[in-house]
């Protein structure tokens, strides 16, 4: 075990870059050049210790760990810090990301690089501190704050429509979330705590399960996003510039997804269980209807927004499923999806930089002079439809067997989900990278740079490793999240004994 | 009354006895050194206001005076330390403005000094005389202020609003007053609760004096729908006089607000806490709404402070010891980020030394004004109570409140009121992120910095420094409990 602390430190050294940013200038190439090796220095070595922090998990120990714990604001609330197996990876995913997105704005953010990066890296401290957190008001902090940045980076430095897309954000995720604030205080009252390792201890009353478990779904689905809340993710993925889409999908996505794993499902089982039929139902809706949504799509990065929502649809039924192969399967596929999500929009954003389009029309024949990146695509594009080998066939298949235990025509429903994204996913692929190269303008397009492999290969690389042994995920999930499941049969078994003596 | 009691009196009230003595010496100085004495005057005016908080924070004892008048308590101290802290920093924010904005006579500090010595009596007021008289000696020196640019038409218009209105509440106060007086047969705040607590339930007579007294109150701090005149007079006082009613007044008012129903009516808690909800909820609901449409930001500011009022209410109507505490905080959140918007609001002024009040005149800050452009944008978002910043623990304080009271339907309402009051927030925020810019600032005075940069920097820093300023809030609200 460490004694220093090492998850503070992973949580605020972004910060750290964010005062070395603060210091340089921008109007200069060697200025810009400084920019950019302060922000990619910081980043890396903010994903070195989250590596760190992984290779210290210990995995058989299915509690927190490296846990840091000081009063706060003197009012029951406290600086609690910790790591299970369920997030532990999601600190190293938010850690590895980042690296792409300050290379991923290179050259192409012109304007405004060094308020860009400071955004950046004060969402990075955000996304890692929701992660970390052990204690729900300082959960909810660091949960609502990553608003701030997002709103900023998509309102200054998207497109077109990036003003109501940065609204339309901002607004919906924090109607969501005022609702889960009361639901915290609720807890408060109730419990008397605010530490989350209390509350998993605390059985809260049947009826009142039922009010919280409602509101803290609220921000979690919009946050998710599920089906028919999830009308503002398409709108901010396609202003957003490439790394902001990167993170949205890769991270933000997942804070929905880690609400319900370390909230809803193990402190409101009771209510979890009365809602599963609910959950399933939209996911299912979301499986289905936003795959075909999707296929009706002419802008690439919608087309990829929408088949992010059904993908995150798989991750929600599998959650709800409540056995170790579906929360297993959730947790993996929103790892993978992390890296493939925010991998093809790294490829989207390399033809958006040298054509500066999305539409799918103005696109073609790419595999003929753009072979290496047609190969990268390619690999991304069958980890997304879920092909065996790939990561993203690990988490879909076994949250489709979890759903199966659970409820099999949930299962027969989001299988052809399957599908419907090899459907989507292919005829995009085609209708970008084959066929004839005619268009006068494609013509005289680069392959990959330099800067370019180095984004596009190590992902490649994880995407089939991870496809053929995904073993280093569930080993240091698989302690927690067998805690979890037995936690939450536990209780559902106590309140039937109890309604059973009863009669 | 014997010579000791009288004593023992003027030592609990000796930074209200500084400020008194000190106005008029100012006056006197004013009226014998002519115009051109107006910068000494107002440096005297801070000096004086300075020492006056000094002395309550370090020689100031506790206890009644003036045979149970006048209270010094934790509370008063809490509530007396903000509003002085606001009143200097609205005094130091004019001096670069005084010519500009037309406001540069020497009767302008000492009338400040003047509502400031009316504020701290009405805290410490706990008999029904002394609080009208304290209201009455702050509000007619903020008549008189409000109208200070007696060549502006758009001032003394709205000078006489609130004058007319002020006078309306007045008479509601003084009505409501004597029908408490009737009923219960004294005008002190103690014995007022020891006649109600004996009676049992309360009389018809009594209840209406308990709504009139706070329809008075409620006018004071602007809560709905007692709000009408904020607007008006926000937008038409110069900017300087405008940041000054923003801030201390509204402090010492709720704090009057606080001391009368949790301290005079709390046997009558169930008849006060139905109209404290309401106009809360009112409150909140208007200043989310109405503030949409605006274009001058110094009138979204008024539709702000109404909605901020209606969630500084939302902990009172708890009526609980965390519930006044969460008040406290609240209000020390709401000031500070208050005079930090108001000094970035006078810096809006243009190269040729034209002062511009519109929203879009912010256009691009980001680019031509970083520093400034940061710091409006994190209380912006503090105002909007999203977190980390102070604002929002604010927030959480009161709702904390409400929801431990079991107040669910205030409390949801009051976060959704939340969401649409971001909504205008985040406006202010895009054009001075998104848009282009139009135009650049003149440089911005020393002092206007200084305040919005430490106003930044405690919103900001609130996670750190909220501990201390936590317990503080705690001292102070035990003293009802």
């Amino acid at each position: 075990m460490t004694d220093w602390p090492v998850l503070s430190a992973v949580t605020f050294m972004p910060l750290v870059g964010v005062l070395l940013l603060l210091l340089t200038r921008e109007d200069s190439a060697y200025g810009r050049r400084n920019i950019l090796n302060v922000s990619l220095l910081t980043t890396l070595f903010t994903f070195a210790v989250s590596v760190y922090i992984w290779y210290q998990f210990d995995s058989s120990n299915p509690g927190f760990q490296m846990t840091e714990k000081h009063g706060w604001l003197g009012t029951g609330i406290s600086y609690h810090l910790g790591v299970d197996g369920i997030s532990v990876l999601f600190v190293v995913l938010s850690a590895f990301l980042m690296p792409f997105c300050v290379l991923a704005s290179w050259f192409s953010v012109e304007k405004r690089l060094k308020e860009y990066m400071i955004a950046f890296l004060i969402l990075e401290t955000f996304m890692i501190g929701v992660f970390v957190s052990l204690d729900i008001v300082l959960f909810y902090v660091f949960f609502e704050a990553g608003l701030i940045p997002m709103f900023i980076i998509i309102g200054v430095w998207g497109g077109k429509d990036r003003v109501y897309a940065s609204y339309k954000f901002f607004l919906y995720t924090l109607l969501g979330s005022v609702l889960m604030l009361l639901a915290i205080m609720a807890m408060y009252w109730q419990a008397g705590t605010t530490d989350i390792t209390e509350l998993l201890a605390y059985n809260f009353p049947r009826e009142m399960q039922t009010w919280l478990w409602l509101a803290f779904f609220a921000s979690f689905a919009v946050k998710m996003p599920m089906w028919p809340v999830h009308t503002w993710l398409p709108d901010a993925h396609v202003q957003a510039p490439t790394a902001g889409s990167v993170i949205l999908a890769g991270i933000l996505l997942k804070l929905g997804g880690y609400g319900f794993l370390r909230f809803s499902l193990p402190m409101f089982p009771l209510a979890s269980d009365y809602f599963a039929p609910f959950v399933f139902t939209l996911s299912v809706i979301a499986i289905v209807y936003t795959s075909l949504v999707a296929l009706m799509q002419t802008d690439i990065k919608k087309l990829i927004a929408y088949s992010s929502v059904a993908h995150m649809g798989y991750v929600t039924m599998g959650i709800f499923a409540a056995n170790t192969q579906g929360v297993q399967g959730a947790i993996f596929q929103m790892l993978s999806h992390g890296i493939v999500s925010g991998a093809l929009f790294l490829c989207v954003g390399v033809v958006y930089d040298r054509l500066h389009t999305r539409e799918i029309s103005a696109y073609g024949g790419l595999v003929n002079n753009m072979p290496k990146y047609a190969v990268a695509f390619m690999v991304f594009t069958m980890a997304n439809v879920g092909l065996p080998g790939t990561s993203g066939f690990v988490g879909e298949v076994l949250t489709l067997v979890g759903a199966f235990r659970a409820n099999t025509w949930v299962a027969f429903f989001a299988t052809s989900g399957v599908i419907l994204s090899a459907a989507y996913a292919l005829w995009l692929y085609r209708r970008v990278v084959f066929g004839a190269l005619e268009k006068e303008s494609l013509k005289a397009l680069l392959d990959l740079s330099g800067r370019e492999k180095a984004i596009l290969y190590p992902l490649v690389i994880l995407t089939i490793f991870f496809g053929v042994y995904p073993a280093p995920v569930f080993d240091a999930t698989a302690a927690s999240v067998d805690l979890l499941v037995n936690n939450y049969t536990a209780a559902l078994q106590a309140a039937q004994n109890v309604a059973l003596s009863v009669q | 009354m014997t010579a000791e009691t009288l004593l023992a009196s003027l030592q609990l009230s000796i930074p209200e006895l500084i400020l008194a003595v000190g106005a008029m010496a100012l006056l006197m100085i004013g009226v014998f050194a002519g115009e051109k004495s107006t910068s000494t005057v107002t440096g005297l005016a801070v000096a004086l206001l300075i020492i006056a908080g000094l002395w309550l924070v370090l020689k100031t004892g506790e206890g009644e005076a003036y045979g149970g008048a006048f209270l010094s308590d934790p509370f008063a101290k809490f509530m007396k330390v903000l509003a002085l802290i606001g009143s200097i920093t609205a005094m130091v924010m004019t001096v670069g403005h005084a010519r500009s904005s037309q406001i540069d006579r020497f009767e302008f500090p000492v009338l400040l000094v003047l509502a400031t010595l009316g504020m701290l009596l009405m805290i410490s007021a706990n008999d029904l005389m002394s609080l009208y008289l304290s209201l009455e000696l702050q509000s007619l020196a903020l008549y008189v202020v409000a109208a200070i640019n007696r060549d502006s038409i758009r001032s003394t218009e709205a000078g006489l609003k609130y004058f007319v209105l002020g006078a309306l509440s007045s008479g509601m106060l003084l009505y409501g007053m004597s029908l408490v007086y009737g009923f219960t047969g004294h005008t002190g705040f103690d014995e007022i609760a020891a006649a109600l607590t004996s009676t049992g339930t309360p009389s018809l007579g009594l209840i209406f004096g308990l709504v009139f007294i706070l329809a008075g109150l409620a006018f004071k701090i602007s809560a709905v729908p007692f709000h009408m005149w904020t607007p008006d007079v926000y937008e038409g006082a110069p900017t300087p006089v405008t940041a000054f009613f923003a801030a201390a007044p509204k402090v010492a008012a709720m704090a009057i607000f606080v001391r009368i129903v949790i301290n005079a009516f709390e046997p009558v808690v169930v008849q006060w806490q139905q109209i404290v909800v309401f106009i809360s909820i009112a409150s909140m609901l208007l200043g989310a709404f109405a503030a949409i449409g605006q274009k001058n930001i110094k009138r979204l500011m008024a539709y702000s402070s109404i909605g901020h009022m209606g969630y500084a209410l939302v902990g009172l109507a708890a009526g609980s010891m965390a519930g006044v505490r969460g008040v406290l905080l609240y209000m020390l959140i709401y000031m500070v980020m208050t005079l930090g918007t108001f000094a970035c609001i006078l810096a809006m002024r243009r190269k040729d030394g034209e002062n511009v009040e519109s929203v879009d005149d912010l256009a691009g800050l980001s680019q031509t004004n970083p520093f400034m452009a940061t710091v409006l944008t994190v209380l912006m978002f503090s105002l909007a109570g999203i977190p980390p910043m102070a604002g929002f623990f604010g927030k959480y304080f009161v709702f904390m409140a409400a929801i431990e009271a079991h107040l669910y339907a205030l409390a949801i309402i009051g976060v959704l009121a939340s969401v649409v009051g971001a909504y205008y927030y985040l406006r202010v925020i895009k054009v001075m992120w998104f848009d282009d810019a139009k135009g650049e600032f003149a440089r911005t005075a020393g002092e206007l910095r200084l305040v919005f940069g430490l106003s930044g920097l405690f919103v900001l820093g609130y996670v750190l420094i909220g501990g201390p300023l936590g317990e503080a809030a705690e001292v102070a609200a035990r003293t009802f409990f």
